[in-house]
């Protein structure tokens, strides 16, 4: 069956029964894509676990992040709830509030996130309050009809789906249209309100879960979408109603709380008590994540700066989405493994120790081929060059002591790394970065130590006060004892000596302030040319510079930070073995999350040969003289002009141009094409 | 490049020539034969550097920080696989707007402060000039109207992109892309126009405008207002020295006859398919990745396919390879009447082998989904985990514009008059016969623009003189048989009068009267 046809636009196909095979899994595509068939399942089983570890872990960060945000919205809702179920005085309580307590989302602008959010939102309210939950969108909704349609049916399935009732029930709401407004709304909420109340004890567990006559809540997605005139009827007619039934609205919005008064005029908008809540911005929402998968040693796969930057480019200058950096990060890892037949040690370090031993031949042979290694080798003396090059047993055993070396390095790469950015972070004008990813980036990409920001964040370093110092200097101690480092006691150790001696100097200084305050009493007393005296020898003993205690141990600080830097944040691709862990190939990740395709387009055109790579691409153009070159070029012109796609290939000499005719002659091969 | 074959076609001919050459040809001249003018070309020139200085150095700017956003992007191509996104932003052909607008106006306003001195020539400054202008207009050799008015044009008026180079020849003589080739010869060609017009329209020769190649009428019309303000002259002077983007010589233009579809189809099948070789190569580059995609598909990302080419075969190849055990759709977007509905309909009725019909699409969307739940989890099916993979083919679309007009093909309407013919003949010949009357009538009255069309009473006259129809009951049931075919259309004028018009182009009535006349 072929997909060409004249009257038909859509095809289906269908396995055919006959011909059964055994389906192929996944993990056989995964070899099927290799080139290099070297323990692929191992491979692939370690990708998918790792992929599975980061998406959980990723997961439960987006859920610890959300979590403050919808606690805050869980006791709004219980807040606003308690005056409808306080039935005590309804008639007062109907006639004083026609407003409708409505909870303003501002969620910012990384649109594509925001689904995410509130589908969680969703299930948490489901699980904790109430059943009766609505997701609005606006392109739902091009009417009040079309949203209370969607409202009505939101609803009654929910309800149903929650009571667990019979099939036929079901059939019969979704088939049956009930008339939609927000009469039938009413009675539908108080007919399924007196249903879970009567319910059995058995059933009990739903009506623990959630409140007592719970509230009907409605979120609008994007509110700025909606159009005003739905926006305000339904607003306007709810509050008709809203001493029947218990309405919360939520409004979720991109932009600023602004947008509510500019969409709803005053009368509508104050038929809402809003309360605005404001979700954590994408930007932290990012830095944490990046502080939780990309800087810690958890996961085995790392990623070089170039991928990073990446990533963290299609971010700021793209879409704002940590789920797309997210999605990236998933995509490296199946690049990483897919491609990099060494992959399989890119794994806990004692499995990979583990995985060493039954290393293949070819896989030793692979590892020889690794840049770092050879770098390693060729340091090493000649026995042992000889050694790591033939046999492969001393390679294993070379690879797991490099390996080893690899992983106490990352251990303590990333400590040291955020100490270094507690002192970075506070500096004016930041010049290693603001953000830790910053700081992360340029010590990847070279000797962070050689580079002229950090000269200068030393010199200004150099020049913090004691407060500061000692905050910051307690904020490394708190981050190296939590981190599991081995070399790290050590400096703890000389790290609180710092402390003390800072201590101490306080001490000091508090005897010296006690000393010198009668001498400035006595310096009162003095007459002007005393005083001209005394201001001189300051300014003479201030000139010759002698470096207070205070001075001297804020330079030794700074020295030891610095030697520290030196140490532990050697870049890693100076790193041997470096391949196996990090993920480096920019360009993959870049052509496929941020494809081009004008330019590859514009390149197919211009220069075919880019993409023709074996014949020889001079032809073209030295074939051609000037004046055939300016008519290729305006051909091409032609072809945009006119959106004909004319094969570029077959444009092998253009003959005359003619500006009255209008006429462009190409030859292509014996045949003349005329156009015009 | 065959000069003598052009010539005898009489044709204006553009020859390449290069920066070089043009300098010095106006330097010659100049210094030959515009002495007067000569010390007050070198004053403009080094004005006009300052300012064009000023310009580039902001175009250069601009260049620059596109640079800078390339290469925040992380754009590294050497280690690109193909080389295809290699390419800078800054390179691409842009949809172009114009940024500097008040940059324009600040030149206008300039070169209002300094009036009258060279910007507009002036007759009696060059006399030799202007007593040779008029001969060189009959135009022997129509280059010969070019260089020289070029020199013309140079004191006057030259386009600012010319100046820019006089201001820095070397770099430009140095670097002398293909680029800077092409652009010179463009800018010759617009510039020859641009000056014919200039000296017709001062010599008030209008009758010599059609021997030119249609001058843009806004530089015409804005030189006729020579003695007018300068500041208005110059302003729009500045203006029309930007960029011209994108050519005017249309195909509609062309004076020669479009081909007809046979005959491009034959031209095109005849020219073989250059480097078939390499192209046969960079598919099978595209095939290795097959199991790849797979592999992407099964792991929950999507994939986008790019590229200059038809993606179809290769398609067609993944499909017949790799999804023989699934289900599969395939939905052909280029097909012209595809909608929504049809797509879901085909999943709805033939994936899912469901019977019935929905209220709508988004009805049929939430029945789709209640019966892929399993199948699609809430994450993925809200993000089209999309992953971009360029496949630059250079296979001919020939599928996919299949269902487009082509450009080069001449819109002849032999589809409608074949089927015009077609629906006739299975008439009656009364009934041809009183649609033959209207085609008549119709083409009688081809050149009249507001020709409403023939009103029912008249037509029905002319029918019964004709012997056609015996009531107007039967000429109406006629017409509505015209109507069901399309043939004819009806209006209602203002007067509440129904007209008739057949609705196909004049040249197609004029030929299907004939091959009627043939016939009887």
């Amino acid at each position: 069956m072929s997909t060409r046809s004249l009257s038909k636009g859509c095809f289906v196909f269908k396995p055919s029964p006959k011909r059964r095979k055994v389906s192929r899994t996944t993990a056989d595509y995964f070899r099927e894509g290799n080139s290099d068939l070297e323990d692929s399942e191992l491979r692939f089983a370690t990708c998918q676990s790792l992929q599975k570890q980061v998406k959980s872990e990723t997961e439960q960060i987006e859920e610890e992040l959300n979590e403050q945000l919808f606690d805050n919205l869980v006791s709004f809702l219980r807040r606003s709830h308690s005056a409808f179920q306080e039935k005590t005085t309804e008639w007062t309580w109907r006639t004083k509030s026609r407003e409708i307590p409505t909870a303003a989302l501002v969620l910012g602008v990384n649109v594509t996130d925001h689904d995410f959010t509130f589908r969680s939102l969703s299930e948490v309210l489901q699980n904790n309050v109430t059943p009766y939950i609505a997701l609005l969108e606006a392109k739902d909704c091009p009417g009040i009809k079309n949203l209370m349609q969607k409202l009505l049916g939101q609803l009654m399935n929910c309800c149903i789906d929650v009571g667990s009732s019979e099939e036929e029930d079901y059939e019969q709401v979704s088939h049956t249209r009930v008339r939609c407004s927000m009469t039938s709304l009413i009675n539908w909420y108080e007919s399924a309100t007196k249903r879970t109340d009567s319910e059995t004890p058995g059933k009990k567990r739903t009506s623990s879960r959630h409140w007592q006559s719970p509230p009907v809540v409605v979120i609008f997605k994007d509110m700025e979408s909606f159009t005003t005139k739905v926006l305000q009827d339904f607003v306007v007619i709810s509050s008709q109603h809203i001493g029947e039934f218990p309405l919360v609205l939520i409004f979720g919005i991109a932009t600023s709380p602004m947008i509510i008064h500019s969409l709803l005029p005053h009368s509508v908008s104050s038929l809402l008590c809003i309360e605005l809540f404001q979700s954590l911005s994408c930007k932290d929402h990012l830095s944490t994540i990046i502080d939780k998968v990309l800087l810690t040693t958890q996961f085995p796969l790392k990623l070089s700066e170039k991928v990073l930057q990446v990533l963290i480019n299609i971010f700021l200058y793209h879409d704002f989405s940590v789920q797309n950096f997210i999605k990236g990060f998933q995509l490296c890892i199946v690049e990483h493994f897919h491609s990099n037949p060494l992959s399989i040690l890119c794994c806990q370090l004692e499995e990979a120790k583990r995985r060493v031993n039954s290393l293949s031949h070819n896989q030793c042979e692979n590892v020889r081929r690794l840049p770092s290694f050879r770098r390693y080798v060729e340091s090493q003396v000649s026995e042992k060059q000889i050694a790591l090059l033939t046999a492969d047993s001393s390679l294993k055993e070379a690879v797991r002591k490099l390996l080893e070396d690899l992983n106490v390095y990352h251990e303590n790469y990333f400590p040291i790394l955020r100490c270094l950015h507690v002192f970075t972070s506070s500096l004016p004008k930041y010049p290693l970065g603001k953000q830790i990813r910053e700081l992360h980036c340029a010590c990847l990409e070279n000797r962070v130590w050689e580079t002229e920001e950090y000269e200068s964040s030393l010199q200004l370093a150099r020049m913090l006060n004691k407060s500061d110092l000692v905050t910051m200097l307690q904020k490394c101690v708190e981050i190296l004892v939590s981190s599991p480092g081995r070399e790290f006691d050590e400096i703890v150790e000389r790290l609180k000596e710092f402390l003390t001696q800072f201590q101490k100097l306080e001490e000091t200084y508090q005897e010296r302030d006690e000393s010198v305050s009668p001498q400035k009493e006595l310096q009162k007393k003095t007459n002007l040319y005393n005083l001209q005296k005394t201001l001189l020898e300051l300014k003479e003993s201030r000139r010759s510079k002698k470096l207070t205690k205070f001075e001297m141990l804020r330079f030794e600080v700074v020295d030891y930070i610095d030697s520290l830097v030196r140490r532990y944040l050697v870049p890693a691709d100076h790193k041997t073995l470096h391949e196996i862990v990090y993920f480096n190939t920019a360009s993959v990740l870049r052509e496929h999350l941020n494809a081009a395709p004008r330019i590859a387009l514009h390149t197919a055109l211009n220069n075919p040969y880019s993409y023709l790579k074996e014949s020889s691409p001079v032809i073209y153009f030295a074939k051609c003289e000037p004046e055939v070159r300016f008519i290729l070029r305006r051909s091409t012109h032609k072809i945009k002009c006119h959106s004909v796609f004319i094969d570029p290939l077959k444009i092998q000499q253009v003959v005359t141009w003619s500006i009255s005719s209008s006429l462009l002659r190409i030859v292509s091969g014996q045949e003349n094409v005329i156009f015009g | 490049m065959s000069l003598a074959e052009c010539r005898s076609a009489g044709a204006l001919e553009v020859k390449f020539v290069p920066d070089e050459d043009v300098l010095r040809h106006i330097a010659d001249d100049a210094g030959v034969k515009v002495q007067k003018g000569k010390s007050q070309l070198i004053v403009n020139t080094k004005r006009f550097v300052k300012k064009l200085e000023a310009i580039s150095d902001d175009e250069a700017q601009e260049i620059l920080e596109e640079k800078n956003y390339v290469a925040v992007l992380g754009l590294c191509g050497e280690e690109s696989m193909t080389n295809g996104s290699s390419v800078g932003g800054g390179e691409v052909y842009t949809f172009q707007t114009p940024k500097r607008s008040n940059k324009m106006a600040e030149l206008a306003s300039e070169l209002a402060q300094t009036p009258g001195q060279s910007v507009v020539p002036d007759p009696s400054e060059c006399p030799e000039k202007t007593a040779r202008t008029p001969q060189s207009s009959k135009r022997s050799s129509s280059n010969q109207v070019q260089q020289k008015t070029k020199k013309n044009e140079f004191v006057s008026t030259t386009p600012y992109r010319l100046r820019r180079r006089l201001a820095a020849p070397d770099a430009q003589l140095e670097s002398e892309s293909e680029y800077s080739a092409s652009c010179s010869e463009e800018e010759e060609v617009e510039e020859a126009q641009k000056e014919v017009s200039t000296v017709l329209s001062h010599q008030k020769t209008p009758a010599k405008t059609k021997a030119v190649s249609t001058p843009p009428s806004r530089k015409t019309l804005t030189k006729k207002k020579d003695n007018m303000n300068n500041l208005v002259e110059e302003y729009f002077e500045a203006h029309s020295s930007s960029k011209v983007l994108t050519s005017d010589r249309t195909l509609q233009k062309l004076r020669r006859k479009r081909l007809n579809q046979q005959t491009l189809h034959d031209l095109l099948q005849k020219s073989p398919l250059a480097y078939a070789a390499e192209i046969k190569e960079l598919n099978q580059q595209y095939e290795s990745l097959f199991s790849k995609w797979m592999l992407q598909l099964h792991l929950g990302f999507n994939i986008v396919l790019y590229g200059l080419g038809s993606k179809h075969d290769l398609l067609e190849k993944f499909r017949t390879s790799m999804l023989q055990d699934s289900v599969h759709l395939v939905v052909n977007g280029y097909f012209p009447s595809i909608t929504v509905k049809s797509v879901l309909n085909s999943i709805t009725e033939e994936v899912l082998d469901h019977i019935g019909t929905f209220r709508s699409p988004l009805d049929q969307l939430e029945f789709i989904m209640k019966r892929f739940k399993e199948v699609w989890d809430q994450a993925k099916q809200s993000l089209y985990n999309w992953l971009w993979y360029e496949t630059t083919t250079f296979s001919p679309y020939v599928e996919e514009t299949s269902y487009e007009n082509s450009l080069l093909v001449q819109q002849s309407g032999s589809l409608a008059l074949s089927s015009l013919t077609h629906v006739l003949h299975s008439l009656t010949p009364n009934a041809r016969g009183i649609f033959r009357l209207l085609a008549q009538y119709q083409l009688e009255n081809k050149d009249n623009a507001s020709y409403p069309g023939l009103s029912f009473q008249d037509f029905y006259q002319q029918c019964r003189e004709a012997f056609l129809v015996n009531s107007d009951l039967t000429l109406r049931a006629q017409l509505t048989e015209f109507r069901d075919h399309k043939l004819i259309r009806t209006k209602r004028g203002a007067d509440g009068v129904e007209y008739l018009l057949i609705p196909v182009d004049d040249s197609t009535l004029t030929d299907f009267l004939e091959k009627e006349d043939e016939d009887v």
